[in-house]
């Protein structure tokens, strides 16, 4: 189901927690999934739960609780814009518009190429940087004008 | 001790008590939606915030910790607008459909609604719409309804051993649901209908069949398991159209298993027996009462006269009342007669000679959750005793130790310290183990009547970590269940597992199959005599001058060629074909008699169309007749008819009664039912002195000889009852027949044996023991020991098979 290698870091984060409390390390371990999958299947979710020894419902809970797992296929690329207060009064709504304007996409939609999938995201804890955007939800980047969003989709479409 | 106030009043909680337990000690109800006394504590609800002195805020009492000198307001101006915006907040998202609401006249958010909520909505933006979920044919789901209490999440994770339910999403988005495609199969899982406080889940087969306030409440007892749940049934229009528990904390607390809960819908059946019948010439014809004693009556006495008393047998049910069971023995034994037997499953009678007295659970079923070492021999714990395994599931929780021997491996939900999974013919030297290394743990001398039988035993290291466990452990237990009982060496495991909790120091028990169990014995409903205080039982004999025929030999299960089957058999709620060790000996037994008499409440379909019986008198289940149930702790409880009887149904004890009177027997001049409890149990509900599991000074037989197959040369049936084929009631069912846990028997077998005959998973293949064949389909099931093929009894597809524990042969088909 997963590889020799994401299993070999599950099995990393299993040594931080007791080995009675295997379910401590659910969260990381649908993160490494996910990593490897791209996004979260039934049949993921379920392999996790039995690898950890805990109910699947439990794991589904997890997993749809915190919106950086991703349950429905998704692009190469998922952009998150925040589109919180700090980020909007600093033109967080702009950036959704030249994203929506340069893809031909809207929020929870991916393009043709299956390259970009575009979210509304919620504060990400750089309001001074604002406005904000994940790629991918480890990369972040900051202060997103028209320019940068234009640079960012460049390299990313390199 | 915490000494605190609420509302003025002084009150004083154990530590870590909350403000909420304070509040139940005086009687002050504070409102609450996700608190519930038996479940964890998740304060989501905040239903329940009051006013704390010296707190800036409102705090929820269920999970605010009692201080010393705290004062509580539950009812003051902050109190009660904090619970008003709780309130209007819970209703932002509720439909108003109450009107067509199941829940509606027994809701609690309806209830606190009236007090708390406002007249008129402020909320004007769009409500939120939840998708219904399917989670089986048991329950019924409206999620839009959920105000996300969690009570039924909690419940799996914390009493029913399986989280099944849980909650997906957050916020607006969170919505109560099981895994994707998954249903809610736990045996216990109708008991969220009642925790739910609104109407997100109820009952499926209840659903839009009447309101809650047209329905009276009876009470009553569970007919089931050996338990004894107490119930509410709900009645309407002389109609059962609801059970639901009634609390009794040293019993059942405050659950039902799904088979007490659900099985009367089997009362309303089709298949009810409602006029009784004989067979005349080959055909069935309905006949008014009279007729049909008057037949019986003639054809009793025409078989005592052509071929003497002690050719009359009776079998009656163990989950029929102590009334019925007394009357039913006190015909057969008027008659000359002492062939009678309530233990149609079982297959080893050695032990009766030595029995003391009727077998029970050897303490009070409350106690269970303070032992702290605990081994189970035999038994489908969780199927056939779905609340005992819940309280053994508590004591786990608590920090007992539970050891298992057994021939299968299903998942007790709990932690297993040791387990033994070996063949049924393995079951008895893998006691015969524990024993030995029980004795060499104590340093005390082999019991003699156990000498023989292990000598050529040595313990291994499983034998000797549960023989620690349970000497170490204190208060321990050993408890029988229902596949040992059933074992052809029942006696030889009853009796090694007695040695062992008495060197260790430990209870014994027998874990009652049905709700009579103990009651049958002290009803005198066995072959043997006046050990149980039965006063009638020593006026006849048996055909060799001592006891009578028991089950086995009545329906020549022993050898079906020995000719001991008897000529006329009065049949008391029971199925031959599918209650009995052996069935194909029992439906052949039957067929050879003269008379065949069913007493019960269905048409049963073998009986009609296979034409072992010639008599069919329908009599009245559980909800229509008054009796007695003694649970497997040794509990008398009576109940009276919560509705009247169908059609010309009548009580059994009553047809009983009139019969005898017919016979002109002695001693049939009740007027009521008490009149024969107060026959059976002269010194009132004490029946303590009756109980008792010794046997005596019965010699276990050597550990490899006996009735054991040999292991090498066949391969092992394991016959379990399926929990819901396990009596006429739950059989007839239609919703718990719907459920996973009653889905065909498949033939279960070990990869090993999968691979050495040559068979792959889904193929049908031909079982045969003796004459008998049916044809499953094999599944691989590879904790099932070697050589053993796990084939369910109780079912019609494998009803033609033969003894539950034998050999049986597989072919390719």
């Amino acid at each position: 189901m997963l590889s020799a290698e994401s299993l070999k870091k599950i099995d990393y984060e299993l040594t931080k927690y007791p080995a009675d409390q295997k379910q401590s390390a659910v969260m990381s371990a649908l993160a490494i999934a996910q990593d490897e999958k791209g996004w979260l299947t039934t049949e993921t979710m379920d392999f996790v739960a039995e690898y950890l020894d805990m109910p699947s419902i439990a794991v589904y809970e997890v997993a749809t609780f915190y919106n950086m797992y991703n349950l429905q296929p998704i692009g190469k690329y998922k952009i998150t814009v925040c589109t919180n207060l700090p980020c909007a009064l600093s033109g967080a709504n702009e950036a959704v518009t030249r994203f929506r304007e340069r893809l031909g996409i809207g929020f929870n939609e991916t393009t043709a190429d299956g390259r970009f999938t575009l979210k509304e995201g919620e504060c990400m804890g750089a309001c001074g940087d604002a406005p904000v955007l994940l790629v991918n939800n480890k990369r972040m980047c900051s202060f997103m004008s028209n320019d940068r969003i234009d640079q960012l989709l460049e390299d990313l479409s390199k | 001790m915490i000494n605190f106030e609420i509302d003025g009043k002084p009150v004083s909680v154990p530590k870590n008590g909350t403000v909420m337990d304070g509040a139940n000690q005086l009687g002050i109800y504070i409102p609450h939606f996700c608190y519930h006394k038996k479940l964890s504590i998740a304060a989501n609800c905040r239903m329940c915030l009051v006013q704390v002195e010296k707190a800036p805020k409102p705090l929820p009492a269920c999970a605010t910790p009692a201080m010393e000198g705290m004062k509580v307001f539950t009812h003051s101006g902050q109190a009660v607008t904090a619970q008003k915006g709780v309130m209007e907040f819970l209703l932002i998202n509720h439909p108003l459909d109450c009107p067509i609401c199941d829940q509606g006249g027994e809701c609690q958010l309806q209830d606190l609604a009236v007090g708390y909520g406002a007249s008129a909505s402020r909320y004007t933006e769009a409500k939120r719409v939840v998708v219904n979920k399917n989670l089986g044919p048991l329950i019924s789901t409206d999620m839009t309804r959920c105000i996300h209490c969690t009570r039924c999440v909690r419940f799996g994770q914390e009493i029913g051993g399986i989280m099944e339910l849980g909650m997906a999403g957050r916020g607006e988005h969170a919505e109560i649901l099981a895994f994707v495609g998954k249903t809610v199969d736990s045996e216990l899982s109708g008991n969220v209908i009642d925790l739910c406080p609104v109407g997100a889940l109820v009952s499926k087969p209840f659903r839009y069949s009447a309101r809650t306030w047209e329905l009276s409440r009876r009470k009553s007892i569970s007919p089931h398991c050996g338990l004894g749940s107490n119930l509410i049934v709900q009645i309407k229009q002389n109609r059962v159209m609801r059970v639901l528990p009634r609390e009794n904390e040293e019993i059942n607390e405050c659950w039902l298993s799904d088979k007490d809960r659900f099985s009367y819908e089997g009362l309303n059946s089709e298949e009810r027996l409602t006029r009784p019948m004989i067979k005349q010439g080959g055909v069935w014809q309905e006949c008014d009462w009279q007729t049909a004693l008057e037949f019986v009556a003639n054809g009793l006495k025409d078989v005592k006269e052509k071929h003497g008393a002690e050719s009359i047998g009776a079998l009656g049910s163990a989950h029929s009342t102590l009334e019925e069971l007394h009357l039913l023995q006190k015909l057969v034994r008027g008659l000359g007669s002492a062939n009678v037997d309530h233990r149609v499953r079982q297959s080893d009678f050695r032990a009766d000679s030595q029995m003391q007295g009727a077998p029970w659970l050897g303490m009070p079923v409350a106690e269970i959750l303070q032992l702290r070492s605990l081994l189970v021999i035999g038994s489908t714990l969780r199927k056939d005793h779905p609340l005992l395994a819940h309280r053994i599931r508590q004591a786990v929780k608590h920090g007992a130790q539970l050891n298992v021997i057994n021939p299968i491996d299903d998942d007790l939900l709990t932690k297993v310290r040791n387990r033994a999974i070996v063949a049924p013919d393995k079951i008895v030297s893998t006691l015969a183990e524990v024993l030995k290394a029980v004795v060499e743990l104590k340093g005390v001398e082999i019991p003699d009547d156990t000498k023989n039988a292990l000598s050529t035993v040595s313990a291994s290291d499983t034998a000797r970590a549960m023989a620690a466990s349970l000497n170490d452990n204190k208060p321990a237990a050993i408890f029988i269940g229902n596949l040992a009982q059933h074992h052809p060496r029942y006696a030889d495991i009853c009796k090694l597992a007695q040695h062992i909790a008495q060197i260790s120091d430990a209870r014994f028990g027998v874990l009652g199959e049905a709700a009579n169990s103990v009651g049958a014995y002290i009803a005198g409903a066995v072959p043997f005599d006046n050990r149980f205080g039965n006063r009638n039982a020593d006026t006849a004999q048996g055909r060799h001058g001592g006891p009578g025929a028991n089950a086995s030999q009545m329906l020549g299960m022993d050898d079906p060629a020995s000719g001991t089957g008897c000529k006329a058999y009065v049949l008391l709620n029971l199925e031959p074909e599918l209650d009995s060790y052996n069935p194909r000996h029992a439906v052949k037994a039957l067929a050879a008699a003269d008379l065949v008499v069913m007493m019960s409440a269905y048409k049963s379909r073998a009986a009609i169309e296979g034409g072992h019986a010639d008599v069919l008198l329908p009599i009245a289940p559980f909800t229509e007749t008054s009796g007695t149930f003694i649970s497997t702790e040794g509990r008398v409880q009576s109940f009276n008819g919560v509705v009247a009887p169908l059609g010309e149904t009548r009580p059994a004890w009553k047809v009983l009664r009139v019969l005898g009177n017919i016979l002109q027997l002695d001693g049939f001049d009740y007027e009521t039912s008490e009149q024969v409890r107060a026959d059976v149990l002269p010194a009132g509900n004490d029946v303590s002195a009756w109980l008792n599991n010794s046997l005596g000074s019965l010699a276990v037989s050597p550990i490899e000889a006996g009735k054991e197959n040999k292991g090498s040369e066949g391969l092992q049936r394991i016959g379990e009852v399926p929990i819901y084929q396990a009596d006429l009631i739950v059989r007839r069912s239609e919703p718990l027949q719907r459920t996973r846990d009653a889905a065909a028997p498949l033939a279960w077998m070990p990869g090993s044996l999968m691979a050495q005959l040559g068979l792959q998973s889904e193929e049908v293949i031909r079982l045969k023991q003796g004459e008998g064949e049916v044809q499953l389909p094999v599944a691989q099931d590879d904790s099932l020991p070697a050589n053993c093929i796990r084939v369910a009894s109780a079912h019609p597809s494998t009803a033609a098979l033969g003894g539950m524990f034998d050999q049986i042969t597989v072919e390719k088909s």
